[in-house]
């Protein structure tokens, strides 16, 4: 892309996108991290990632005042304003996940972990490895300005939701098996939920990036797999 | 596991207008002698609507302006070729009287230019000219509705007989819209015309602008890319003589086609 004639507007842009970058480094860490935690019932690590959401909710503040000061400033048109308008959305997104994670790491922290070990815990893990990668590739796609990465995340987003479909499947099994890992299984459920929701703010960020880098938007038929609302599971099945 | 590849939506485009176009160009050239000015200009100016032009200095818009009213008749070396109709009647046919063609087509500029004369005098000058007027109450009559529809009255209602050059800078542009609507014109053409004033007087005569396009085909040249994003429903681009892009205002602005025309509107090395 050509310069700005006012080079100040490049780098006022410019300041945008490396604060997404952070925001979304710092994201990725996080999530890393909190699943970490859950697997290994390390409170400490829990801890850490509770204390870094801070630095998220931080840098959406800065980001949305930038923004505001440079549409003041330059009155941006067409492909600039996409991008300010963009760079706020993917924030939120980004924060979001933020908080997503912050709380299976306050799950991590008030958890017993007599009950780890069970299959569940490598499903979780397993989805986590998905979200992080879809979390990678739309950040990714938004540094290199690439419209193509954007709709290859948001094409790839049904496998996270039939991984959640079938933990949650799993989870009421063992429930109704063991009536004493209920609190356990639910705050599985709620783990699980909150990485798939997780993928979910991902695809809307590559929504974004397509916006941004087209002008367009991306609609038509996704693949869906999520069903866990329609799920049951009958008894000494 | 395969996917139906996504459908890209485009964004909703304005309406293309019910009503036909207005003025229509044709394949216009302009030379100022050797100097190729504007070069294969096509366009379909739509009526009732403002239709604005843009782009960088010496690109040609003021020179396609001026070719709708026939102002480049007046500079000897300009020579125009093609095609310029307005409702379907060719405007360089040699039988068509200029002057009527004046009256039709109106004409506001950069600079407030208000006749030394009393401001009752500017409005009244174009219609007694035409013969518009049987009496003076005729003529009082369209004088104050001209002023009323420029948005002047009010401020000059007891002072129509002072000097318009007294007024200040925003006043006399409204003046001079007040003048030009005073024939009854059925196109106005802006050349610039808020590019004297500060931001109050600028905001009122864009509060005009879109008042007048209920019953005027308005063409405006502005360097100014938000006015032209806030008053018009058409941008034409123009660039080193051509017209490179024309569209509806919102498609030019948000997602323009052409990258020559995103690189100006974005204020980029073009």
């Amino acid at each position: 892309m050509t310069q700005h004639i006012v080079r100040a507007y490049d780098e006022e842009l410019g300041a945008l996108s490396v604060k997404i970058n952070q925001m979304g480094g710092i994201a990725e860490a996080m999530l890393t991290d909190a699943i970490d935690a859950l697997a290994r019932h390390d409170v400490g690590k829990a801890r850490g990632v509770i204390e870094r959401d801070g630095q998220l909710d931080a840098l959406q503040n800065e980001i949305e005042e930038l923004a505001v000061l440079v549409i003041a400033k330059r009155q941006p048109m067409a492909n600039d304003l996409r991008h300010i308008m963009g760079t706020i959305r993917i924030a939120s997104d980004i924060e979001r996940i933020g908080d997503l994670m912050k709380n299976i790491a306050k799950r991590v922290t008030v958890m017993e972990d007599r009950f780890l070990g069970t299959r569940s815990l490598a499903g979780i893990q397993h989805m986590a490895h998905l979200v992080l990668g879809q979390v990678k590739a739309v950040l990714d796609s938004f540094a290199q300005k690439s419209s193509d990465l954007a709709r290859h995340v948001w094409l790839h987003d049904g496998e996270v939701d039939q991984l959640n479909n079938s933990l949650f499947r799993e989870l009421l099994t063992y429930m109704m098996e063991d009536p004493r890992s209920i609190t356990f299984s639910t705050h599985l459920l709620f783990i699980a939920k909150n990485i798939e929701r997780a993928g979910d703010h991902a695809t809307n960020i590559a929504e974004t990036v397509f916006f941004i880098e087209t002008g367009q938007q991306l609609s038509g038929p996704r693949p869906k797999g999520e069903s866990s609302v329609f799920a049951v599971s009958a008894p000494g099945k | 596991m395969s996917f139906a590849s996504p459908m890209i939506q485009e964004p909703a485009s304005a309406p293309e207008p019910a009503v036909a176009a207005k003025v229509a160009a044709r394949n216009v050239n302009v030379h100022y002698a050797e100097k190729h000015a504007l070069k294969d200009v096509s366009v379909d100016i739509p009526a009732r609507a403002v239709t604005s032009f843009i782009g960088p200095s010496g690109c040609g818009k003021s020179t396609f302006l001026r070719c709708i009213n026939r102002m480049n008749d007046t500079i000897p070396i300009c020579r125009v070729t093609g095609e310029i109709t307005i409702d379907g009647k060719d405007i360089y046919d040699s039988r068509l009287d200029v002057v009527l063609l004046r009256a039709r087509v109106g004409m506001v500029f950069q600079k407030p230019n208000p006749f030394p004369k009393s401001i009752y005098e500017n409005v009244a000058y174009g219609p007694r000219l035409h013969g518009m007027a049987r009496n003076k109450t005729e003529l009082d009559e369209i004088v104050v509705n001209s002023l009323k529809r420029a948005s002047l009255f009010e401020e000059v209602k007891d002072r129509l007989q002072e000097s318009g050059t007294g007024l200040s800078g925003g006043q006399q542009q409204r003046l001079c819209i007040a003048r030009a609507i005073a024939v009854s014109p059925e196109v106005i053409l802006m050349d610039e015309p808020c590019s004297a004033l500060d931001p109050i007087a600028t905001a009122k005569i864009e509060e005009l602008i879109d008042e007048l396009r209920s019953n005027f085909t308005i063409v405006i040249v502005t360097h100014s890319m938000q006015q032209a994003a806030r008053v018009s429903q058409r941008t034409a681009f123009f660039h080193l003589g051509a017209l490179v892009e024309e569209g509806s205002t919102e498609q030019i602005f948000t997602n323009p086609k052409d990258k020559r025309t995103q690189d100006y509107i974005t204020g980029r090395f073009g």
